[in-house]
């Protein structure tokens, strides 16, 4: 019995291990070969390494890619400049209503995300009661729009995912020493030279985390695109979808999947190790 | 020198008035209470909006207060039958996932073994993948094997995603687990099941039901994937969906804030278990 005991983290593992290995590592696999396959759902598809797809799609729906780019970067940022303040004073002026203040910040995830971005879309609606009541009383142009344009969009995208920026932001504020802070101050640091020598660079590793969670599910996001935006606004999501689920073009879709999760492993590579954090490019 | 310069200092105040700017001390609190007013604003809409009276299939304006969809909340049977499978759906995969999950967990922060970087790989990627790579992923696999799309379909595809943020959140409670704690209990003539049991299982238990909390919150709510995975069958996610183009019946508002509403109590619930946890175990830490 003692001598089979190295087998019981194995026994461990096994279940939920087969089960990722199964249900997420071989779909991925399925998936990358399925971009390389030619044919229709209809008559069937063969593997004919068709590599030319990838340029392919990628020529084909650069706006797409780019604009899902850009929408991801400004939607981090904006979710940084945010969530870096809130969670800022949770963590130190949070004092005994910390837990309180972080509820709040968890509460939209006690609703539906899709109900959320419906909401969403009858706040910002042409005649709704924001922009409604501001043309009533002058301040706002009649033709004056919100909803499908990449403002609606940016700042829905932004709203999902504040929460996401704001946890690990406090993890990691939370966790400083108040007493590394004083001693800069104690040595003449001013209270902003205090924040950007001390604060700030102990903080790296929620800006870091902060930023990957807002960034990688907005880059994939297409439920604010798609209700709040227009077709000026479509990000690679919606193509994702549409192609998937619609038009059943399985190959491009496939191939724009991989693209989409290749560049967001790489990036998260680079971006890691130029933030020096090494545990998580280990 | 620093010392000196200590010296003739006023005594130190407490340490956060002494770096906190007077304006600061305004700006931030307010600003923070306006961006939870932010974020509490489309709860809010939809809350209000649940006891509107809409006169036709829009809900979009606001005609007068009723309470008339919550006595309605069933009118729609289709939207009945999304919620059930809804909750069948989360009840399974945060069973199975919380199970799994919580193997992993124990596998990574009790035992030493080979083999730690594939499986953190594979436990770790699958956060770091977009939810519609996952979904397409998946489509892509059960066509290829010619799996009928269904809510079992769902539930594997719900599990996969789950087990990921059991093992994450089991894990960031399980480091700086003592395990001379079991070994008293051996030493002391339990064997291993009685010790799991009694010492083990306790300890980890608050991990364990926070993880399935979220595993439950996850995947009530999941839409991307579900899309992807689900075929013919319908979640509540799923029937939002399709019904958001033409106008969202009130009743959806209404079955949103009852959600709402349990799910604060289940996070009121689990905050005083930990509390109560954190007083039994180390009274000197209540204050953290």
């Amino acid at each position: 019995m003692r001598r089979l005991r190295w087998l019981v983290p194995y026994l461990f593992l096994l279940p939920g291990g087969v089960w990722l290995l199964v249900f997420f590592a071989i779909p991925m696999v399925t998936m990358l070969s399925v971009s390389l396959q030619e044919g229709s759902l209809g008559a069937g598809y063969a593997l004919t390494f068709n590599f030319g797809i990838y340029p392919e799609v990628i020529e084909r729906w650069s706006t797409q890619f780019l604009r899902s780019i850009q929408y991801g970067f400004i939607v981090t940022v904006l979710a940084l400049a945010i969530g870096y303040p809130m969670a800022y004073t949770i963590a130190f002026r949070g004092g005994r209503y910390k837990n309180i203040l972080l509820l709040l910040v968890i509460l939209p995830f006690f609703t539906s995300y899709l109900i959320r971005t419906i909401s969403w879309k009858f706040i910002l609606a042409d005649n709704g009661f924001v922009l409604g009541t501001l043309k009533e009383i002058g301040l706002l142009d009649a033709g004056f729009r919100l909803l499908a344009t990449p403002v609606a969009v940016i700042s829905g995208i932004t709203y999902n995912f504040l929460p996401f920026v704001v946890l690990p932001l406090y993890v990691a504020l939370e966790k400083i020493d108040p007493r590394l802070i004083e001693a800069a101050t104690d040595l003449y640091a001013s209270r902003l030279q205090a924040f950007l020598r001390v604060t700030l660079p102990l903080s790296l590793p929620g800006v870091f985390a902060g930023s990957l969670l807002s960034f990688i599910p907005a880059v994939g996001d297409f439920i604010n695109a798609e209700l709040l935006g227009s077709r000026n606004t479509t990000m690679i999501g919606n193509v994702v979808q549409r192609l998937f689920l619609t038009n059943n073009d399985f190959p491009q879709a496939a191939a724009i999947s991989f693209l989409l999760m290749g560049g967001i492993l790489v990036g998260i590579y680079f971006y890691a190790r130029a933030l020096g954090n090494e545990e998580l490019t280990r | 020198m620093a010392g000196l310069t200590r010296a003739e200092r006023p005594p130190a105040p407490a340490p956060r008035k002494a770096w906190t700017s007077r304006a600061g001390s305004w700006i931030l609190p307010i600003f923070t209470g306006l961006a939870v007013l932010y974020l509490f604003l489309p709860i809010a809409v939809m809350i209000a909006f649940g006891f509107n009276d809409p006169a036709g299939r829009f809900n979009f304006t606001w005609q007068g207060f009723t309470l008339h969809n919550y006595a309605t909340i069933f009118r729609f049977p289709q939207l009945t039958e999304a919620l059930i499978n809804s909750l069948i759906v989360a009840t399974i995969s945060t069973v199975v996932a919380t199970t799994l999950g919580t193997l992993i967990g124990l596998a990574l922060t009790r035992y030493d073994f080979r083999g730690r970087g594939p499986l953190n790989l594979l436990v770790f990627v699958p956060v770091a993948t977009p939810e519609i790579v996952l979904g397409a992923a998946l489509l892509a696999f059960y066509v290829s094997v010619g799996l009928a799309r269904g809510l079992s379909t769902v539930i594997i595809a719900h599990i996969m995603f789950n087990i990921s943020f059991v093992v994450i959140t089991i894990r960031a409670r399980l480091t700086g687990f003592d395990r001379r704690l079991e070994e008293a209990a051996m030493d002391l003539g339990a064997n291993e099941w009685a010790t799991f049991r009694k010492v083990t299982f306790p300890l980890i238990f608050p991990g364990v039901l926070a993880a399935a909390l979220l595993a439950f919150a996850l995947s009530i709510d999941d839409f991307v994937i579900t899309l992807f995975t689900a075929g013919q069958a319908t979640t509540f996610p799923l029937w939002v969906y399709g019904v958001s183009r033409f106008g969202v019946p009130p009743q959806v508002n209404v079955m949103g804030t009852i959600i709402f509403a349990i799910a604060l109590v289940f996070i009121g619930l689990q905050i005083w278990m930990q509390r109560r946890a954190i007083v039994s175990a180390a009274p000197t830490r209540t204050d953290r």
